[in-house]
């Protein structure tokens, strides 16, 4: 069964500002999600979610200086951003990236031959990809766009969740999914998610400022993140409570650490 | 109309549509065309044509210092009914499809001893391509090449340039009435290569020309390509791709004269650069004459900056002296690929260098289409992949 363990993670990130030198974003982060479980992790602008998201995908901004990750026990700080991807490791990201002159459907397709170890039969690839379309309510000409080229926010995260649908990650960790969708596309992405969750193979790291998404996708177990860690945790009760208290409590108990 | 984004710093990519009475394109430059070239000041890169060249690099093309005194190995292959002959300066051929519109042209045009004249007789079609290979062996040469296709013939032309050298040459095209030309020139000379070159194209009536244009190697290459159209119903496709590798010069500066009605041109230039001090220069310059009703046009040029250090000047410009066209229009863009594009292939299992191949091969892979000659795409890919490797 996959488990991602994150224990006691540490992350700064160069500020650019000599004087300033590097700031610690992320202060001591602890989380196992396993097989089958939606986490959600739930906090306000700027408490280092992103931070926290991009850290597990491995990107070259962040520096990790204390704590360990790992993915079924093997170390995923050691591993390189298209090792940690086929080790099972997806991120959906919050603005995800245009790539001029690679259109989604060679895209789709390397990643999917990366991943699955060889290249998926032309035939059912292409119809497991019209398929995924289709269910996301994407045009089928959107697979001969560039990546993410003009695409609008909503069309980005749709992309994206076409992605973790034909890539069926072991944990999959969602940046924001929600942010700038309206209720159709909220609802469109979510019933993605939900398909591949129902699969059980797949651990949720479902990261929200909002509690909107939540009523589509039900989490075991919801996080507080405030000031660069994991401030509280409890059941789906927690999210309706944050609903109604909004985060003050957090930010103000850690706010000048 | 002219769209950047994310231009590299240094780089430019600017563009006009101007609506002028009287054109700029011509006098823009620095003296009128003429085969003399006394008739040319000898340029200080100030001038509009010469702005972006870096001179100390021509080895005297420009300044009269070049002396013919290299090898250029020739080898003309060609089906049967396709006559290559060596013919003396002033044989009617020679400059019938142009005149050199700068010192170097014109230097060339004084300098050649003895032009060749390639004939695609009328009507014949070929099925195999007139395949020109050059391959330089050092030392300074000036060249002029004629191919006459005549009416109703159609030809593939590859005109292939390997080697070492210093090159001024002006190449010929008159493509006769109903005729069709593909040519496919590929530039892959060593590093230390100086390449300058005006191509001169003369479409005939219901004529059509097509050329592919691939530059990977030399030191300095700067190539001219400028289209005129002698009858209405012409239509021209200028491809053009180049690889800009550190401290090479890329130049591509082309001219579509329209001035004749009914006549169709389509521009598409596509670059990758990497390395410092790679510089590509793109001029593109569309001339839509008052005589050109009819006219349908679109010219483009898009560059891929791999790394950081690379320049480039891109500028698309077009003339148009009369409202009767089906359309017009122009489009330039530098991008690069960065890290977060980078990160994003990754992030979906792709390893660094596979995305990087992706990238570059995605951009390229509409031109390379274009080709139509199976070894050379696929040299053009394997050279692609090669210039990769260098910069990973
Ligand atoms: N290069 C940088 N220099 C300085 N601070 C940075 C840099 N990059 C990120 N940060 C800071 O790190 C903090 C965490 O950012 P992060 O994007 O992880 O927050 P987030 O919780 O995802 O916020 P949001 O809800 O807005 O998405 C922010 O205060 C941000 O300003
Ligand atoms: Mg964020």
């Amino acid at each position: 069964m996959a488990t991602l363990e994150i224990h006691d993670l540490h992350v700064t990130v160069e500020t650019g500002d000599s004087a300033t030198g590097a700031r610690e974003i992320l202060k001591g982060v602890d989380l196992t999600v396993k097989q089958g479980e939606t986490h959600a992790i739930m906090g306000p602008n700027g408490s280092g979610k992103s931070t926290l998201a991009y850290s597990l995908a491995g990107h070259p901004k962040y520096t990790i200086t204390g704590g360990t990750v790992t993915l079924d026990g093997e170390d995923v700080l050691e591993m390189s951003v298209d090792e940690r991807a086929r080790a099972g490791l997806f991120l959906a990201m919050q603005y995800p990236v245009e790539v001029p002159g690679v259109s989604v459907s060679n895209f789709l397709r390397t990643s999917a031959t990366a991943i699955r170890g060889e290249a998926p039969k032309l035939r059912t690839w292409v119809k497991e990809v019209k398929a995924a379309m289709e269910q996301l309510s994407m045009d089928t000409s959107f697979a001969e766009r560039n990546v993410n080229e003009g695409f609008s926010g909503g069309e980005k995260k749709r992309h994206e969740i076409l992605q973790l649908e034909l890539l069926k990650p072991k944990i999959a960790i969602l940046d924001e999914t929600d942010s700038g969708l309206d209720v159709d596309a909220l609802r469109v992405v979510s019933e993605g998610v939900n398909r591949v969750r129902e699969g059980g193979e797949v651990g949720t790291l479902l990261i929200t400022h909002y509690t909107r998404i939540l009523r589509y996708i039900k989490p075991d177990f919801v996080h507080v993140f405030a000031n660069g860690r994991i401030a509280e945790s409890g059941g789906a009760e927690l999210a309706d409570q944050l609903e109604a208290e909004g985060y003050d409590k957090y930010v103000k108990g850690g706010a000048t650490a | 109309m002219a769209e950047a984004q994310n231009i590299p710093a240094g780089s430019t990519t600017a563009g006009a549509i101007a609506v002028a009475a009287e054109s700029t394109v011509a006098t823009r430059m620095s003296a009128p065309p003429s085969f003399d070239v006394a008739d040319f000041p000898v340029p200080n890169g100030r001038e509009e044509e010469w702005r972006f060249t870096p001179l100390a690099r021509l080895r005297g093309l420009h300044d009269g210092t070049a002396v013919a005194n290299g090898t250029m190995k020739a080898q003309i292959d060609a089906p049967d009914v396709v006559t290559v002959e060596s013919v003396e300066r002033g044989d009617a051929r020679i400059g019938k499809a142009g005149t050199p519109v700068d010192r170097i042209a014109a230097q060339a045009f004084s300098s050649f001893t003895k032009a060749t004249v390639v004939t695609v007789p009328k009507e014949a079609v070929l099925t195999e391509p007139v395949r020109v290979a050059l391959h330089g062996e050092g030392g300074t040469t000036f060249g002029h090449t004629v191919f006459d296709v005549q009416a109703f013939a159609e030809a593939v032309v590859v005109i292939d340039h390997t080697g070492d050298g210093v090159r001024a040459a002006n190449v010929d095209f008159l493509v006769g009435d109903g005729a069709k030309l593909t040519v496919v020139s590929v530039q892959d000379w060593d590093d230390t290569a100086v390449h300058v070159s005006q191509h001169n194209v003369l479409i005939g009536r219901d004529a059509t020309f097509k050329s592919i244009i691939v530059t990977f190697g030399g030191d300095l290459v700067r190539l001219h390509p400028r289209v005129t159209y002698a009858g209405p119903g012409g239509e021209a496709e200028l491809f053009g791709l180049y690889f800009t590798d550190a401290g090479q010069h890329q130049e591509h500066r082309l001219l579509v004269d329209h001035s004749a009605p009914h006549c169709k041109s389509n521009v598409v230039y596509k670059g990758a650069l990497q390395g410092q001090d790679a510089h590509a220069v793109w001029i593109g310059d569309v001339l839509i004459e008052k005589t050109a009703e009819g006219t349908d046009t679109y010219e483009m040029n898009r560059n891929l900056v791999l790394t950081d250090g690379a320049r480039v000047d891109s500028v698309p410009n077009l003339e148009i002296e009369t409202g009767e066209i089906v359309g017009a229009g122009h489009a330039s863009a530098t991008g690069r690929f960065d890290d977060e594009q980078l990160f994003y292939l990754q992030s979906r299992g792709i390893p660094a260098d596979e995305a990087r191949r992706l990238v570059v091969r995605g951009f390229f892979a509409e031109l390379v289409q274009q080709i139509g000659v199976d070894d050379i795409e696929e040299r053009l890919l394997s050279k692609i992949e090669t210039e990769l490797q260098g910069s990973v």
